[in-house]
Order: structure tokens, then sequence, then C-alpha cells
């Protein structure tokens, strides 16, 4: 099972049923996943701080909620972090696709995933990063009952390393790492 | 400052406070009611504090948002947010995603007194040319109305309870500060909320 199938199975074994996001390439097969499975509820919000604030409601309406975004779109989230995720002690968990590393032809790309964990940190909400398809099952499983058990929000980033990043426009895709 | 007449939208300046004591004497089934930053949620609090409240004290703009979720974790429960035009200006791309899932248990109730009445009464684009009752409907939410007077609100309130849709109400109202606020407590509000709509247990059980 690649990432995106074992990261589906663990945050669905975890009763996990509403997820909101604004989409990623890399996010499609997870999307897709989440979309196609009759308990859950999955939608698109227009903005990341949107989708934060619908996860929010969601687990404060007694439904394990996640929401789903690229690294860019972590630009739009620092509001609702710190004064509605974080200090209202809310688990949301996020799942973030990392791009701005590992190859990325896109400058613009490259500044917000610099701050991205620094920003986690300075709100003290917990993060790792999957990059070894072997480590997934676990950091996803226990990322997420974190989360939900202590009640604070917490962040799953994923590496170009498992997702294969994307590639500049005209160029041939690369394959994963892993 | 000039103030500009308000061209589009025809309805009665209202009192904001008369209006929310009026929703909240409607309530009788435990809706949950999300209270926007500011005075939506002073003075939802000082018409008469509720388990079923959720007050916002940060996140301008996430109230519908908040809200929707809590519909979509709770499709048996009606939802209320109550939140200011300013507020709603910031973050108009979720009326788009209401309208888009279409929750009938959500009920989004607008005080557009036309400024940030907060900070000075700065004007709003909604105090000048946008008509929020039209950008709701054009969202998707078309059962969007604009309440009148008092009376109009009330009845537009309690059809929206019972509506299969999605509601949208706003009301033209002073720009009057709150007498009032809850507790600055933010994880005590969360808390509280969710044993009020059964998200977690009562305490003592």
């Amino acid at each position: 099972m690649d990432w995106t199938e074992i990261t589906l199975d663990r945050l669905l074994r975890q009763d996990v049923r509403l997820v909101s996001y604004v989409p990623d390439q890399a996010l499609a097969k997870l999307i897709d996943g989440f979309e196609s499975h009759p308990e859950t509820r999955c939608f698109t919000a227009t903005r990341e701080d949107e989708a934060v604030a619908i996860a929010c409601g969601g687990a404060m309406g007694g439904v394990r909620s996640v929401t789903l975004m690229q690294s860019s779109g972590f630009g739009n989230i620092a509001n609702v972090l710190a004064s509605l995720a974080a200090p209202y002690q809310i688990p949301v968990l996020m799942i973030i696709t990392e791009r701005g590393i590992l190859g990325e032809f896109n400058p613009v790309q490259t500044p917000i995933t610099r701050v991205l964990r620094s920003t986690l940190d300075g709100l003290s909400i917990p993060h790792v990063t999957l990059d070894d398809p072997n480590r997934v099952e676990f950091l996803v499983d226990r990322m997420a009952s974190q989360c939900f058990n202590t009640q604070l929000p917490a962040a799953i980033i994923v590496s170009p390393i498992l997702t294969g990043g994307k590639t500049a426009p005209g160029s041939a895709p690369s394959k994963r790492a892993a | 400052m000039q103030t500009l007449e308000r061209v589009d939208v025809r309805s009665n300046v209202l009192d904001r406070m008369t209006l929310t004591e009026r929703l909240v004497s409607l309530l009788h089934n435990g809706e949950a009611v999300i209270g926007g930053i500011g005075n939506s949620n002073f003075d939802l609090f000082g018409a008469g504090d509720r388990p079923e409240n959720f007050y916002m004290l940060g996140s301008m703009g996430m109230a519908v948002p908040i809200g929707l979720g809590v519909a979509m974790a709770q499709p048996q429960r009606q939802v209320i947010v109550l939140e200011g035009d300013g507020s709603l200006l910031m973050n108009l791309g979720s009326l788009a995603t209401v309208g888009m899932v279409a929750p009938p248990n959500l009920t989004i109730v607008i005080w557009d007194n036309g400024c940030y009445q907060m900070t000075g009464g700065q004007q709003t684009p909604s105090g000048a040319t946008t008509d929020l009752v039209q950008v709701a409907a054009a969202s998707g939410i078309a059962n969007s109305h604009w309440a009148q007077d008092e009376a109009q609100f009330e009845r537009l309130m309690q059809e929206s309870l019972w509506s299969p849709r999605p509601s949208f109400i706003a009301a033209r109202i002073e720009a009057k500060p709150s007498q009032s606020h809850p507790e600055f407590d933010p994880v005590i509000l969360k808390d509280r909320f969710m044993r009020g709509i059964g998200a977690k247990p009562r305490y003592g059980c």
C-alpha cells in the first residue's frame, strides 16, 4: 500500500468522518478515498482557514475531523490556528502536503515551506513529517490518536519523498523516491 | 464622514439586542448557536446564556464554517450562526460552501450595521454598495431574506428552523456596542458548548 492508502485506512479506523479540504494533486487519491467512503462527509472549502474552521466545528460537534491542504495554503491559516484551534484546544488534524523543497521549480512556493514547521512550533502545535513509507502507518496512527485524545490540534506534513512532489510544467514527472 | 445611501437594501433599521432576545426566545429544542466575534456573541450572551451557545473570541469570519461543521456533525440538531456584516465580508466564500453542501439544519443570521462598530465605525462595503442577501442567494442559499421588522424576523427564524434547506436572514441594525460579554476563557467556552450539545457527557454523568 502507498502512503495514501495507509493514511486513509488508519484515519477511517480511528473514526474520522468529516474531511474538509483545499485540494492538491498529491492529495487527490486520499480525497477520492474519503469521498467514496459512505459514512464520511468530504468536501472542498474555498480557503484553508475556512476548511480548518469547518473541521473545528465538526470536532466540537463530536465527530473526528481532518483538514487537507498543501503547504502554500498553510499561509492562509495562521489566524484560525492562533485564535481558534490552539487556544480553544480543538482536536483538528491537518494533513499538509509539502512543496517548496526537493526540486521545486516555482520560487513563490519556497518561503512558506521554510516557516511551516517554525509556525507550528510557535503555536505549540505538534507535527510530524512523513518521508519514510515504513513509518507512515505508525506516525499517522499515533498522531491521530494523540490529537483526538489530548484534544489538541496536530499536523502531519507529507514530504515530496513520498508524494513525488510536483515537476516543472512540460518536464517529465519524476518517480517517487520510495 | 459622508454617509452613502444604501440603494439596494430597503429595510428598517432594527435593534440587535431586541432581535437577539427574540431569537433566543424561539429556541426550545437545544439548538446550537454560534456567536461570531464581537457584538454578535456579546449580545447572545446578554440575551441569556445557554450551554448550547458557542462564543467566538477571535478567528474573525469563521462563524459560518464553524456552524457548518457543527451542522454536519449533528444533523438532527438545528444550528444557528450569528455574524456581523464585517465578519461575513471577510469570508464570503463560506456562503458558496454552504450553498454547495446545503445542510438543512443551518441558519445564518447577519447583523448588518454597515460598519466596523467596534473599531470606530468605519464603513463596510455592505454599508455602501453590497447587498449581502443577494450575495447569499447568488451563492446558492435560495432561502435568503432581509428582515424588515421584528415580527418578520421572528417569522423568518421560525420558518428556518423547519425548512429542509439552509437559510440566510439579514437585518439592518443600529451601530450600538453590547452591554455585556462572556468570560474570556476559550477552553471553558468550548468544553461547556460540547457538553451542552451532547458531544461530551454532561458534568456529573
